[in-house]
């Protein structure tokens, strides 16, 4: 760490005089291509079928603009709203002992487990204006299933252990001292948390973000059931793919596949910048 | 600023890790709390900083009950022993943290507080390093940045739970005379915790030592190390040796004979005698003397150490000679303790 950082350029980095570095990176890069590159260049080859006066027409549809709307402005609310949250619930788990606190560690990996599909029916049913929390939310004026708000509320039930899990174990490391040694400089606890605790939180967050984000782009079978999946209104990219395969039109279904691709992976890209610019920082 | 802590005991879950502590420290003055691991040193400052609650007992600042206090009103500076410092933040934002989180009226404006900080970066000699992050810092200069960063607030006391505990004997060393230059500059009550022995009789003013939650001994450097008041701090303060005798009408008896040694107060019955390995006479005659047969020698640095076996050999105690003394050959050697103390056989 006492090298200058101005001559950090594109450079490798020195690889550990561990042995091990050759063989694992081969390693990676085969795996990586097999798994993940082959399967996204074979989509993009058949977007390139389209021809670019198409492609363009397909990206410019207002059908799926509006779909690419709502699938990363619910995923993106989502996130948020699972960034708050699940750092709570992170902090409360690790921090407090309490009865029923394994009970409640467990649970939060649910939404992993269970099949979308089941969750969305659960949620469906829960949130329908004759459902236990849709009946009462109903005289309120306040509409769930069927909406937006319905796709979002999806999101953070699928969402929330990802910010929950990357977030704990930095919670879990949390030296006691800085906390005390906040308050014997006379920081009051407000001041602990948001300057001291929450910026040494902030790479963890920003990753769990990210995760319940691209979960969030991603996710299929918990929305389209609470949606209502009206075209304009609630319809998401992801299903909009798949009316597309089921009308045969196998090229605008890549080309809008394609589109979300570029997009989530540009985020992916900065967030991860982000991080690394952070990480070079505080070491 | 004077603390007492009065008559303080405190307990973990039942376990007692201190019982019944009291300590008068004058204003300014440079305190050694000094014990082995476990002794509750640890804890008796911890609870002066407020980070823990006495069971019983009370803590004063001054004349005033520090118990009424939150820990950060308390307004002291405690350096941990694995600095704590905040990683994200540079060392300039560390050391001006405690002044920036002060409430609106007492806090200084911006460019004070930076120099403040390079003010502090002057004294514990890092003039230059205000950009840099903790990881970026070796052990010593991280030491260096967290006591900076408690005397920002203008502490009324400061506290260092083992400041140098985890350095290399060298910083060690040069740490130690610095931070009595700066505690002789700044005038700070301070108390610090060591194991290290040297550490405390070199740096305090008076040493504080400590055993199993009890204070054993207060005193100055050569009041614990030439007039000990228990085996204890015999043994933990500089070498000691110590042998099993028995007190009759005053006269010191090893095995069945005297050896010269009175102690008209002490009572009657088994005792065991203390003295310092090197602060002994040898004798040529023995009337009146320990005398043992030598069991081992050992060159140590500048002297020269000798296992006698006392009475049979059941017996061994170590005394110290000059290399060249030709008592170091003898198989059979004399001696007198000078300075030495008896203390009653503990039944346990
Ligand atoms: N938070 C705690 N909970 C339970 N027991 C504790 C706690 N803190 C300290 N103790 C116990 O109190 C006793 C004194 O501990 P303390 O940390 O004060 O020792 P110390 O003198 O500082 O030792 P060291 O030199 O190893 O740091 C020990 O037996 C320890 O196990
Ligand atoms: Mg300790």
């Amino acid at each position: 760490m006492t090298t200058a950082p101005a001559e950090a350029g594109w450079r490798f980095r020195q690889p550990s005089v561990i042995p091990g570095f050759g063989v694992t990176l081969g390693f990676s890069l085969t795996y990586l291509t097999l798994i993940i590159l082959i399967p996204l260049s074979g989509l993009v080859w058949h977007t390139a079928a389209l021809g670019w006066a198409d492609f363009w027409a397909i990206a410019t549809d207002r059908r799926t603009i509006k779909a690419l709307q709502v699938s990363f402005g619910t995923a993106f609310v989502a996130a948020a709203v699972n960034v708050v949250f699940g750092t709570l619930v992170a902090w409360v788990l690790v921090r407090y002992r309490f009865p029923g606190r394994r009970i409640l560690d467990a649970m939060v990996d649910l939404p992993f487990a269970l099949p979308t599909a089941v969750a969305g029916i659960a949620l469906t049913s829960l949130y329908a204006p004759k459902g236990w929390v849709g009946s009462l939310l109903a005289p309120l004026g306040i509409k769930v299933a069927y909406t937006p708000l319905g796709i979002v509320i999806a999101l953070i039930f699928v969402g929330l252990p990802f910010v929950v899990r990357t977030v704990q174990p930095i919670i879990e490391e949390i030296d006691r001292e800085v906390e005390e040694a906040a308050a014997t400089l006379g920081a009051n606890r407000f001041q602990t948390i948001s300057r001291v605790l929450l910026p040494g939180l902030t790479p963890a967050i920003v990753t769990g973000f990210a995760l319940a984000f691209a979960r969030g782009v991603g996710e299929y079978g918990s929305v389209i059931f609470i949606a209502g999946n009206l075209p304009y209104v609630s319809e998401i990219a992801p299903l909009l793919i798949v009316i597309r395969l089921e009308e045969f039109h196998y090229a605008a279904a890549t080309g809008i596949a394609t589109i979300m691709l570029a997009i989530s992976f540009l985020m992916l890209l900065v967030i991860n910048l982000i991080q690394s610019w952070s990480r070079k920082r505080y070491g | 600023m004077e603390v007492r802590v009065a008559n303080v005991r405190k307990e973990f879950d039942r376990f007692p890790a201190l019982h019944d502590v009291s300590l008068d420290i004058k204003s300014g003055e440079l305190i050694a709390l000094l014990g082995p691991s476990g002794s509750g040193k640890t804890t008796l400052l911890r609870l002066i900083a407020g980070l823990e609650k006495p069971t019983r007992g009370k803590i004063y600042f001054g004349d005033e009950d520090a118990s009424q206090r939150t820990i950060q009103e308390r307004n002291v500076g405690f350096v941990f022993q694995h600095y704590a410092l905040f990683r994200h933040m540079t060392v300039a934002d560390n050391i001006g943290f405690g002044l920036k989180v002060r409430p609106g009226a007492t806090r200084p404006p911006k460019a004070e507080i930076r120099r403040r900080a390079s003010e502090l970066l002057d004294l514990v000699q890092l003039s230059g390093l205000e950009k840099r992050y903790p990881t970026q810092l070796s052990g010593g200069q991280r030491q260096r940045v967290a006591l900076a960063r408690a005397m920002a607030i203008e502490p009324r006391v400061l506290l260092l739970d083992e400041p140098f505990g985890a350095l290399d004997a060298q910083v060690r060393r040069e740490l130690r005379r610095w931070l009595r230059e700066i505690h002789d500059a700044t005038g700070h009550t301070t108390i610090f915790v060591t194991h290290d022995q040297e550490e405390a009789l070199e740096l305090a003013d008076r040493v504080v030592v400590m055993s199993q939650g009890r204070i054993e001994q207060i005193g100055t450097a050569d009041e614990v190390y030439d007039t000990p008041n228990s085996p204890f701090v015999y043994g933990f303060i500089g070498e000691s040796s110590s042998l099993p005798v028995k007190v009759e009408d005053g006269q010191i008896w090893v095995a069945d004979r005297p050896i010269g040694l009175a102690t008209p107060d002490a009572p009657n019955g088994k005792a065991t005698l203390y003295f310092r390995p090197h602060d002994i006479e040898l004798l040529d005659g023995c009337n009146g003397c320990i005398a043992g047969t030598v069991a081992a020698s050992r060159r140590v640095a500048g002297t020269r150490r000798v296992e006698l076996e006392i009475g049979g050999g059941r017996q061994l105690v170590e005394i110290e000679l000059p290399i060249e003394h030709p008592a170091a050959q003898k198989s059979r050697i004399a001696f007198r303790p000078r300075r030495w103390k008896v203390f009653p056989a503990q039944d346990s």
